[in-house]
């Protein structure tokens, strides 16, 4: 058993087989062939091995003549382990009294060497782990034809494993297949989270080096709320997982019953509960999870992966149809809140120190004002469908907030005069994530409608962790009394002028942190479609006084740890159906 | 790597079987991968065995081959 720890990116857990793609994208699955047909197997990897050994003398050749004998000499060794005879009577064995398929007998053999290489104490040796992967790599692609199969066409359920997903991969994602991701690279505000999050697909980034631990074939879980990988695990961790998954279907039946009525306090007061989305397809299973309305609809996916900016129209349809969808109930589209790094189209990034200080989000939005329009005016021609506001993220300060609102009316004057319908009263709000912007806010809330709370980002710039660099990710605590405070003073400050405040964080997410975000007076929620329900439950399980008294407690607390404890605590005490006994 | 290139290349040019031993790990001659698997590195102790029809001439070569330290070993090593 192995466990690897990731940034959970996408919650749920997935337990399965692991397809490996690596880097080229080549996977080897475990095959064996019918007896009778290992002649025939073993002619192929005959014919892949002289094929590769070809290949092997040409390199030599080029490389000697042009590099010298000593480098083209590497070659040479490659070609000497294609034709080790220990290897080739191993190969043959399984071939042949194993029936394993030729890609399989050599995925086995060459695995079983490498790892042996690498534990070597030598450099010297452990660095020839690498010369054993490209021989093998060599002999692979001569037997398959083709150095790749796509994870558009995947031959079975899985849980696709990656050193990085391209966004032309994750977008390509077959949901019925893939039952969890995991992959080496990556960061929270990746496309692989972005695309996992949207599909609701459990999944782990930025796991760093494992591949060469892992082959497909293997059991895998991935937990998607702890970012833990575990590969080949051991029974009495297989066991715990799977008492987990029976535990989560048998509370299905009981949510299920409650889908349709509202999140109510025991009391008496209106929790809304409403949905996050990615993409324009997942409106529907917010209304199929009972959501009030669409509180966060993140807009990124429309930049992601594509040669080109988004054309209006392109923006306008994937807008509409969320708003059509959701019937009338109310859907906050955030303007683009991506890093220039992730746009690599048109503005040509210069590379940054700290993008997370950098030009970002509606930073890049004022200062690309065209692109800016372009995404507005498609807003505002989705607000005649429906219930539409518009939210801007990462507002830091006043001017900002005052730009974009300028751009806003200049765009709407503009649709205004061209004729075209438009809504007028479209409700405007703003996103705290940035401490200053909590400071600040009683001079903001004049000029806004409604604030959002955006924890994620918030407790990073609080805390000043980067939550995706492993050595600090355990100071990224959206329970910290700090954040807290930011949350409690936000709230009251919008109170005060009768302005809603919601918490769009992933905190909304864990219902202990939620009930006690409704104690400190937060009356809308936004969270991840998937988690709704049970949220719900909780929320009709307990009265407001239960969770003032619990917001009281914890605000007095001065540990993230003290925090956490207590309101899991508080939850297994008030809603114990939900928590899982250890 | 290259040493063991070599090794292997002159073992295959003889009938007999050739092993080398290193700390009671055996590996053919004849196998490159068998041969790097004895982790063995400039300095560590081994044992040379010859068994067949031209195993004494193997053994002469062979020792030669270690002796004149398959002529660069300095150099492979640091590359």
């Amino acid at each position: 058993m192995l466990e690897l720890q990731g940034i959970a990116v996408s919650p749920g857990v997935a337990i399965g087989r692991a397809l490996v793609f690596d880097r080229e994208g080549y996977r080897i699955t475990r095959c064996l062939v019918a007896v009778g047909e290992d002649e025939r197997e073993w002619g192929r990897l005959v014919d892949a091995v002289k094929q590769a050994y070809d290949k092997l003398e040409n390199s030599r050749q080029s490389t000697t003549a042009q590099l010298g004998e000593r480098l083209g000499n590497i070659f040479s060794a490659q070609q000497q382990i294609l034709h080790d005879p220990h290897l080739q009577s191993e190969l043959e064995s399984l071939i042949r009294t194993k029936t394993y398929s030729a890609e399989y007998a050599v995925s086995e053999v060459f695995t079983k060497y490498a790892s042996a290489f690498r534990k070597a104490t030598s450099t010297f040796l452990s660095e020839r782990a690498a010369d054993i992967r490209d021989v093998e790599r060599l002999l692979l692609e001569g037997l398959t034809g083709q150095p790749t199969a796509t994870l558009k066409q995947l031959p079975h359920e899985a849980i696709v494993v990656s050193h990085d997903l391209t966004p032309g991969e994750t977008a390509a994602f077959d949901r019925e297949k893939v039952l969890g991701i995991c992959t080496e690279a990556g960061g929270p505000g990746g496309h692989t989270a972005i695309v996992a999050r949207g599909m609701e697909i459990p999944a782990v980034v930025g796991v760093g080096n494992f591949l060469h631990n892992i082959r497909s074939g293997d059991e895998v879980i991935v937990d998607g709320h702890l970012g833990r990988i575990i590969v080949s695990p051991d029974e009495a961790t297989r066991d715990h997982y799977m008492q987990r998954r029976r535990f989560r279907q048998s509370i299905a039946t009981q949510l299920e019953e409650i889908r349709d009525l509202p999140a109510c306090t025991s009391d008496g007061v209106r929790i809304e509960l409403m949905a996050n989305v990615e993409f324009p397809n997942e409106a529907l299973s917010c209304i199929a999870r009972g959501a009030d309305g669409v509180g966060l609809y993140r807009t990124e996916f429309l930049y992601l992966g594509h040669d080109q900016e988004p054309t209006e129209e392109e923006h306008y349809q994937a807008y509409a149809q969320v708003v059509r969808d959701m019937q009338n109930r109310p859907v906050v589209i955030r303007t683009l809140d991506l890093g220039a790094d992730k746009m690599g189209m048109t503005m040509p990034a210069e590379p940054e120190n700290n993008p997370f200080l950098g030009l970002r989000s509606i930073r890049l939005s004022l200062r690309n004002p065209a692109l800016f329009r372009i995404q507005v005016r498609a807003i505002l021609r989705a607000a005649c469908l429906g219930d539409v506001r518009i939210m801007f993220p990462m507002i830091t300060t006043l001017d900002e907030l005052r730009s974009a609102r300028f751009l806003l009316r200049s765009v709407s004057e503009d649709l205004a005069s061209e004729g075209k319908h438009i809504q007028c009263a479209v409700q405007v709000g703003m996103m705290v994530e940035v401490p200053a912007a909590v400071l600040m806010l009683d001079r903001f809330i004049d000029e806004i409608d409604f604030v959002s709370i955006g924890t994620n980002d918030l407790t990073q710039y609080t805390l000043a962790v980067d939550r995706s660099n492993d050595s600090v990710a355990d100071l990224y605590q959206a329970c910290d009394p700090a954040v807290l405070r930011l949350i409690q003073r936000t709230q009251q400050i919008a109170s005060e002028k009768k302005k809603s405040t919601s918490v769009c964080g992933e905190m909304s997410n864990n219902p202990a942190y939620a009930l006690l975000l409704a104690g400190m007076g937060i009356r809308t929620l936004s969270l991840a479609p998937a988690a709704i329900p049970i949220l719900k439950k909780a929320i009709r399980s307990v009265t407001i006084g239960q969770c003032e008294a619990m917001a009281w407690r914890a605000l007095r607390l001065s540990t993230a740890r003290e925090v956490d404890a207590f309101v899991m605590n508080q939850l297994a005490g008030l809603v114990p159906e939900i928590v899982l006994q250890a | 790597m290259r040493p063991a290139d070599k090794l292997v290349r002159a073992a295959a040019g003889f009938q007999c079987q050739i092993e080398l031993e290193r700390a009671g790990q055996i590996a053919d001659c004849r196998s490159i991968l068998s041969l790097l698997t004895l982790g063995a590195t400039q300095g560590s102790e081994l044992v040379l065995r010859a068994q067949g029809p031209d195993a004494d001439e193997a053994i002469r070569v062979i020792r030669l081959m270690f002796d004149q330290q398959f002529d660069e070993l300095n150099v492979e090593q640091s590359t």
